[in-house]
């Protein structure tokens, strides 16, 4: 205890105070009304999965002709059926005290093996119910959205009940009461992702994006679900309610062991510095899948997960410190790679790793950072998939072309979407009064306060996100034309650009939820509250310094990007930081080095060893039997005389042997 | 009484080695019959020195199963020989490695 | 005393067998040992064997051998080369042993004296046998007479060979008898006999054909293949001399014309009896 406590000054981190436990889950399971259609909130995504999946190929074929065209509305309807859902339901629980805003719903028993009893349990909170509405909502928009993105995909059926099945698991993660009954969400997001990115099965490149998704949130999936069994294996269950309550009396390694495990978990599904690579590759998926799973919610899920299992987080300095270092380097790396990025996606994406990080950066913070990685997250949520599905839009005008170099002066041409993306821009640089001014000011102002090299590097950050996106605004709206000499830039049809401007809208308003903090005060079910620290300097001062980052970053894009000619072909000559940040830092050659060319080199040695140690011996053993049996063999050479003379021999042996008994 | 049973023995060698060291099957077959009967000299002497028939009774048992066998062998002698034009007990070596 | 005496020979007899390489050889000395063996049973007071050794050894299965013999050939001579390696120096190296072995034992044991079977034999040696054979050994009686039985059947079983073709017919036989000629010039007619126009008219001496050569295919396969058969210019010399007799006995005649014509007008004296006697008187001579 003493060598945890040390290290966490060493970093400058508050130890949980004693007795300052967070609050306990403890859900109200007879809410009754509209609490108890919670369940549908799930079931209706499930069954337009299962519609579209399931029993659309087994229809005969007129039939399914008609499911192929009109399969998308069903899709859609029940998205939106499900946010229709999530709104009452969050109406209703605003009405309600913030004492009684827990509610629980025991479907039925999943499983009963000895003492664990996993139940299909739902826990509907305040956190829950915001996350209910940004997937359900931000969801229904995306499906609008891609019923116009994917109109000539002759698959289009199969990609809405994809989209259905990754809203249905989301759902269930958030909705879920036991850590058992997320990982099944957990793990069904990750289906969702890999069966996504993967889409345009025909390109290698999207199998390959697919499969290394798939494969890098393994890693993170061992992480978490070894933290189960380690919860089962301390505590004996693993519901919210009963493992809160019984986190106390956990000793401190376990606690560690379980908080780290936790961060593994979450830095694989949310594309946190070390299992950070797969997240731009992913980009290969469709824009809508990019808009929703990889952005505004399933890499958002390791957030969730921190910001759900506080009640372990306050007890384990140690693993709040990882989670703090982790999300610093990614917040950095992810603005890094954005810098360096051509392609208007992953540009996008890399932006996405460092946002997630400021939201793992507060989440790491203790209860005075919840909120507002939560904040970070909604406002996130809606800049971030404003700004993909309006990079969908672009790509849609410019024939799929996702090279920014190719770009340049799409203002004209696509007015709606650059107005809206203008929107998500100056959101996420946090320019003052759009959401991402609040969310992001409020995190960088919690981190100067409880540790300054950490806030000062989330400012760096700041400044270097206002960097890239200004950089990216301008290579793809100002600037002059570099289009291809086919390519005729236009606006999207209405379908698509309503969401854009819905998407817009939020991402200016999305500050609201600030308003008397009014996040922090319904949060507080969950996330429990604490003294807050003060900040080194007043508010407003670390707001003006903020804002005057920003400034230095958006000018340093417009004096380095803006006015320069951008040459169409990335130059080559170019200093050792951007060729790094080009090779995405060196994470895939890192993940090479250090784990896929060992394992390949163990597997290669094991091969060899069962080819020629074990293959050998048990080869060289039946040789040796066969040559010595050809050797022998010819003992049985088919003379009657020469079996004769054996048998005499052994008559001779016998006779022997009874003389040596007799005469003994 | 030794030197009965000493007979027997050196007669019953006899017939042994002349198995292992002909050819012809009939006269492999003759030395057979000679460690049969070398065989029975000691049944009959044992029969005098334990004063009792019983070895007499085996000997002539002996015979008769001599007789058979030698009904049987030599017809599957005839037989080989018929197929095989040749009544070598070597030639007939095709069961082998 | 009957033991010393017969032992020796017995031996040798047996060792015999070993060496000779005729199979009819090794039946008669085989047939030695068996009657010594005889004697030696009358001496150890077995009357009834024997008698059986005699009758059923000695006269019914060394006849069978010499039966069998005579089916697959009489004449095949063992060759002394031994064709597999070391079996030879092996047997008699492991043979001598185990002879060694047995004798050392036996002589080792004191056999005590001997009961005898005076009492047994009291009343007569066969009815002693049978009674003990009608009553203890009853089973074991009626189990080889079933053997007996069995081997009986399987001999004939055996020995039986299914015809697979149906029987060529004499019709057949002509047909292939000219399909022969046809095609091999094989000789159409029947073969000449043995001694036809030669001096001897045994049959190991070859027919001889019009231009004086001998006739192999009228001698018997079995004599060529022991070499006894008489060649032609063996006998030239008893041909010569029978045609001088006969230039004596007629004067006139044309001794190379005689053999055409001794058919017909040949003297009746001139029988091949007569030819007989005059060459025995020639070697005689």
């Amino acid at each position: 205890m003493n060598l945890l406590s040390h290290s966490a000054l060493l970093v400058g981190l508050p130890m949980a105070e004693e007795g300052a436990h967070a609050p306990v889950v403890a859900p109200d399971m007879g809410a009754g009304g509209v609490f108890d259609l919670l369940w549908l909130v799930i079931a209706l995504p499930v069954l337009g999965a299962v519609l579209l999946l399931g029993v659309a190929p087994f229809l005969p074929p007129s039939l399914r002709a008609t499911v192929d065209k009109h399969g998308h509305l069903l899709g859609t309807a029940m998205a939106a059926l499900s946010f229709v859902l999530s709104l009452v339901l969050f109406v209703t629980l605003l009405g309600r005290d913030a004492e009684e805003r827990q509610i629980g719903q025991q479907l039925w028993t999943w499983f009963e093996t000895g003492s664990l009893t996993v139940g299909m349990d739902l826990l509907y909170d305040p956190l829950a119910a915001l996350f209910l509405l940004l997937i359900t909502g931000v969801g229904s928009l995306i499906h609008v959205y891609a019923i116009g993105y994917m109109e000539h995909d002759p698959r289009r059926r199969r990609f809405f009940g994809y989209l259905n099945l990754f809203v249905a698991a989301m759902l269930t993660l958030v909705l879920s009461a036991n850590f058992v009954g997320l990982f099944l969400g957990w793990e069904g997001v990750g289906l969702a992702s890999y069966l996504l990115i993967g889409f345009w099965q025909h390109k290698p490149s999207a199998a390959a994006a697919a499969k290394k998704a798939f494969v890098i949130n393994r890693v993170g999936d061992i992480g978490l679900s070894l933290a189960i069994a380690l919860m089962f294996a301390t505590f004996g269950t693993t519901d919210f309610g009963a493992v809160s309550e019984l986190a106390g009396e956990a000793d401190q390694g376990t606690l560690n062991a379980l908080g780290l495990l936790l961060l593994l978990g979450a830095c694989g599904k949310s594309a946190q510095v070390p299992l950070q690579a797969w997240l731009l590759d992913a980009m290969e998926g469709p824009t809508p899948v990019s808009a929703l799973i990889h952005a505004a919610t399933m890499v958002t899920a390791g957030v969730y997960l921190v910001v759900r299992a506080n009640f372990i987080y306050e007890l384990t300095p140690v693993a709040q410190t990882a989670v703090v270092v982790v999300a610093t380097v990614t917040l950095l790396w992810g603005a890094i790679l954005g810098c360096a990025k051509d392609d208007i996606k992953k540009a996008l994406a890399g932006s996405t790793m460092s946002q997630i990080g400021y939201m793992m950066l507060a989440a790491g913070l203790g209860p005075a950072g919840y909120p507002y990685a939560i904040f970070h997250l909604l406002t996130h949520g809606f800049f971030k998939a404003n700004m993909f599905l309006g990079a969908g839009s672009v790509m849609h005008g410019m024939n799929d072309d996702v090279d920014m170099r190719h770009y340049g002066a799409l203002r004209k041409a696509m007015p709606v979407t650059f107005l809206t993306f203008a929107m998500g821009y100056l959101a996420i640089i946090g320019f003052p009064g759009f959401s991402g001014f609040w969310s992001k000011d409020r995190i960088i102002e919690t981190a100067l306060a409880e540790n300054l090299l950490v806030g000062i590097l989330a400012l760096l950050g700041a400044g270097i996100t206002a960097f890239y996106m200004t950089r990216l605004m301008l290579m793809t709206f100002f600037t002059s034309k570099r289009w291809e000499e086919d390519v005729h830039p236009h606006e999207s049809p209405r379908v698509m650009t309503v969401p854009l401007i819905v998407l817009a809208a939020l991402s200016v308003l999305g500050g609201v939820l600030l308003l008397g903090d009014w996040i922090k005060t319904w949060l507080e079910p969950v996330t429990g509250t604490v003294e807050h620290h003060e900040p080194p300097l007043p508010a407003i001062v670390i707001t003006l310094i903020i804002t005057a980052v920003v400034a230095i970053g958006v000018a340093a894009a417009w004096f380095l990007v803006g006015r320069r000619e951008i040459p169409r072909e990335a130059p080559r000559d170019v200093s050792f930081a951007t060729r790094a940040a080009r090779a995405d830092l060196y994470g895939d050659a890192i993940n090479d080095a250090v784990v896929v060319r060992p394992g390949a080199g163990l597997v290669g040695g094991l091969t060899a060893f069962d080819r020629h140690g074990v293959d050998g011996a048990v080869e060289g053993g039946s040789l040796a039997v066969g040559g010595l049996s050809s050797t022998l063999r010819r003992v049985q050479n088919g003379f009657v005389r020469s079996y004769a003379l054996s048998l005499l021999g052994g008559a001779l042996l016998v006779v022997l042997a009874l003389l040596a008994v007799n005469l003994r | 009484m030794t030197q009965y049973i000493v007979l027997s023995a050196i007669l019953f060698t006899i017939g042994c080695v002349g198995v292992l060291t002909r050819r012809n099957a009939i006269v492999v077959f003759m030395c057979v019959e000679l460690m049969l009967n070398a065989c029975n000299l000691a049944f009959v002497a044992f029969a005098r020195q334990h004063g009792n028939l019983d070895g007499q009774i085996t000997a002539f048992f002996v015979m008769v199963v001599a007789a058979a066998e030698v009904v049987i062998g030599l017809a599957i002698i005839m037989t080989i020989f018929r197929t095989r034009r040749s009544a070598s007990v070597d030639d007939a070596s095709l069961l082998k490695y | 005393m009957t033991f010393w005496i017969l032992a020796p020979i017995m031996v040798a007899a047996a060792l015999g067998i070993l060496f000779v390489r005729k199979a009819v050889h090794a039946a008669l000395l085989l047939a030695v040992v068996m009657i010594s063996l005889a004697f030696l049973y009358a001496v150890l007071d077995a009357p009834f064997l024997f008698a059986v050794q005699i009758i059923v050894y000695t006269g019914a299965i060394l006849m069978l051998f010499l039966f069998v013999m005579m089916l697959i050939g009489v004449d095949a001579a063992d060759s002394v080369v031994e064709t597999i390696r070391g079996q030879r120096v092996m047997a008699v190296v492991l043979g001598l042993a185990f002879g060694t072995v047995l004798v050392l034992g036996i002589s080792q044991v004191t056999f005590g004296v001997v009961v005898g079977l005076d009492e047994a034999n009291a009343g007569g040696n066969v009815p002693a046998i049978a009674n003990i054979l009608f009553s203890r050994y009853v089973f074991a009686f009626e189990a080889t007479s079933a053997l007996l039985i069995t081997a009986a059947l399987g001999a004939m079983v055996l020995a039986h060979r299914e015809r697979l073709t149906p029987k060529a017919g004499q019709a057949e036989l002509a047909a292939q008898r000219m399909r022969d000629y046809a095609e091999h010039g094989k000789h159409l007619g029947p073969l000449p006999s043995p001694g036809v126009y030669a001096r001897h008219n045994a049959v190991d001496t070859p027919a001889l054909l019009p231009d004086g050569t001998a006739a192999e295919s009228s001698v018997s396969r079995v004599l060529a293949a022991r070499g006894t058969v008489r060649s032609a210019p063996a006998l030239a010399d008893d041909i010569d001399d029978v045609r001088r007799q006969l230039a004596g006995l007629e004067g006139h005649s044309d001794p190379a014309a005689m053999p055409e014509t001794s058919g017909k007008a040949g003297a009746p004296a001139s029988t091949e009896e007569d030819v007989d006697k005059h060459v025995d008187k020639d070697v005689d001579k």
